[in-house]
């Protein structure tokens, strides 16, 4: 990748950190911790990979994208705020009572595709809108981003045989491989592993990256790009809380909101590292 | 007297599906391997390149479904009422109704009408079920002319749709050339002054044959059939009361929850009205022959009279 586009979405994953800081901070309740594993991915996709617009969030031959693991919705929203779909302040005012963010994603907020949040269910519509552009010749693509968790979950391999079967390669899950799930580690609440060979198994093309190296995640997509009559899932290998040095890999904060002193450190930790990389 | 004619709304869901396609081309139908029972399979022969099955995966079948809708198509999600209720309620719910997103469920096998396959299949809670999404319309029709024209009036509707079709051949007692569905509207089919039978699906016609029974014993019967369940028509109902002080309601379907529970809702609210229902009661059904295990349950214009009878007695 090119040394300043990669820095750029550094930076500007930084700025995604901080929005989701912001959001859950104010919100009193939500999700951080698998709001920033995912955080890196996310600008990827909307600053380096899809096509969306923001001053047109409805275009039929936009790009698609459904946060499956929609718990982790302040991470949608600070990267759409950050394209600009709305103003940054609504992150202020995540969950509350009137807000346009509700605790979970609402098609009816301009940028997100699908509503989602309970668990499983975001990656049959985007089967749904893979299999709708292939009907109908369109050249969109659709993402959509699952938990480790959340693959505990039955519908997720209907919806893997589903997506093999149809031969839909017009769609890219990323599964978000951070380890922990509410009641502790995935490997012992519930293992989902082998993850790799389960999707090889139904028929996915399967690519395994780092999901806090831009470099890995091009690649990752290019080369999902070369696969033809395939679904493909990218399985990134992430940390829990990453950016957040006392969110890294704790369990508790998969749901639990930062105190004021624990958003002051937060907020001096990313600013930071915003700054190192402004220079 | 001429013979009958008998059919299943299920065969009208799967024929009129396949008589809309050329008209509606943004019309495609997905099954989870029913196709042959829930009779898409006549349509999928039409038109196979606008028929996905989706395997025996209601759970997907549904959220694929919203999400040909979220892209402008207009799919039909087909399975057994317990399945597209029961085993994918929340995925409507969801994926489906919070979004409100322009999908269509067929549900056929509705109710102890099924038969021989029991209790497992069933359903006799989908209309209690979807009755609590909001948004959500439903509609249960009676034979073979409502059904199709049922079809169609979901198509020209925007937003979610539930509809309920039986196994059961029953007979087509409307007249193809002056009937008319409004979306959301009762029809009444008696005029009476003693009791009001509110009846819907199957069981409208066994309310027009036990009306004709209740005449000839000088009782006078309002008949209405409610074929939207949701938004149901308040004002048919209300007038019904209004006329006859006595309303009964028929379904098949519990009486917890579904039409009946519909009609109290509303009459509570408007003009409290003595209501009593005929339906499937706190209880599973069991295998058996359809037709006789209608009787055995009650659901049937022999009931139905005994029932006003009893009802008017009381009054």
């Amino acid at each position: 990748m090119d040394a300043t586009i990669k820095k750029q979405l550094e930076i500007t994953a930084c700025k995604v950190r901080l929005g989701i800081i912001e959001g859950v901070f104010n919100a009193k309740s939500g999700h951080p911790g698998g709001s920033l594993s995912i955080a890196d991915m996310l600008t990827y996709l909307y600053f380096a990979k899809m096509n969306v617009y923001p001053d047109k969030p409805d275009e039929p031959s936009r790009d698609r994208f459904v946060l499956s693991k929609g718990h982790t919705a302040p991470a949608l929203y600070s990267v759409l705020a950050e394209k600009g779909f709305f103003p940054k302040d609504e992150l202020k005012s995540l969950r509350h009572i009137g807000a346009l963010l509700q605790g979970h994603p609402c098609i009816h907020i301009p940028g997100v595709d699908m509503s989602s949040g309970s668990l499983g269910q975001g990656i049959s519509a985007a089967c749904g809108m893979a299999l709708s552009g292939k009907i109908s010749n369109s050249t969109y693509k659709v993402y959509t981003v699952l938990g480790d968790g959340e693959i505990e979950e039955g519908q997720v391999w209907e919806a893997a045989m589903f997506a093999a079967h149809y031969k839909l390669d017009n769609l890219v899950a990323v599964v978000d491989n951070n380890g922990l799930q509410i009641d502790g580690k995935i490997s012992d609440v519930m293992s989902p592993y082998p993850i790799k060979e389960k999707f090889e198994a139904f028929g996915w093309h399967a690519i395994e990256i780092d999901a806090h190296d831009f470099d890995a995640i091009e690649a990752a997509f290019n080369e999902a790009e070369t696969v033809s009559g395939q679904p493909v899932v990218i399985i990134q290998k992430s940390v829990k809380g990453k950016g957040v040095s006392f969110m890294e890999n704790q369990v508790g904060w998969h749901g639990t909101a930062p105190n004021k002193e624990q958003y002051d450190q937060a907020v001096s930790e990313l600013t930071a590292k915003l700054n190192e990389l402004e220079g | 007297m001429a013979d009958v004619v008998k059919k299943a709304t299920r065969e009208s869901y799967g024929e009129a599906l396949a008589a809309l396609g050329d008209k509606y081309e943004n019309l495609y139908v997905l099954d989870a391997d029913l196709a042959a029972a829930t009779k898409t399979g006549i349509f999928k022969k039409k038109f196979p390149e606008r028929f996905f099955d989706c395997g025996i995966a209601e759970a997907n079948m549904m959220g694929v479904a919203a999400g040909l809708a979220a892209t402008g198509k207009i799919p039909f999600a087909s399975t057994f009422a317990m399945f597209a209720s029961g085993r994918a309620f929340e995925i409507v719910r969801n994926s489906i109704g919070y979004p409100h997103l322009n999908v269509k469920i067929g549900a056929t096998h509705a109710g102890i009408s099924v038969g021989e396959d029991g209790a497992t299949h069933q359903c006799n809670e989908d209309i209690a079920l979807m009755r609590t999404i909001p948004g959500m319309t439903i509609i249960n029709p009676a034979d073979d002319v409502e059904a199709r024209a049922a079809v169609e009036a979901a198509i020209l509707h925007d937003g979610p749709v539930y509809m309920r079709f039986g196994r059961l051949a029953v007979p087509v007692f409307n007249d193809p050339a002056a009937y008319k569905f409004e979306l959301g509207k009762g029809i009444k089919l008696r005029d009476g002054k003693d009791i009001a039978i509110v009846a819907t699906g199957l069981m409208v016609n066994e309310a027009i044959e036990a009306a004709k029974v209740l005449e000839a014993e000088g009782i006078s019967a309002t008949v209405i059939n409610i074929h939207t369940i949701k938004p149901i028509d308040e004002e048919i109902i209300v007038e019904a009361a209004k006329t006859t002080g006595l309303v009964l309601t028929v379904e098949e379907h519990s009486i917890i929850g579904g039409l009946g529970s519909a009609v109290c809702d509303v009459l509570a609210a408007k003009l409290p009205t003595k209501v009593i229902k005929i339906g499937v009661n706190d209880e599973f059904g069991h295998s058996g022959p359809a037709v006789d295990l209608l009787k055995e349950f009650g659901l049937c214009a022999d009931n139905i009279v005994k029932t006003a009878k009893a009802a008017i007695a009381a009054k």
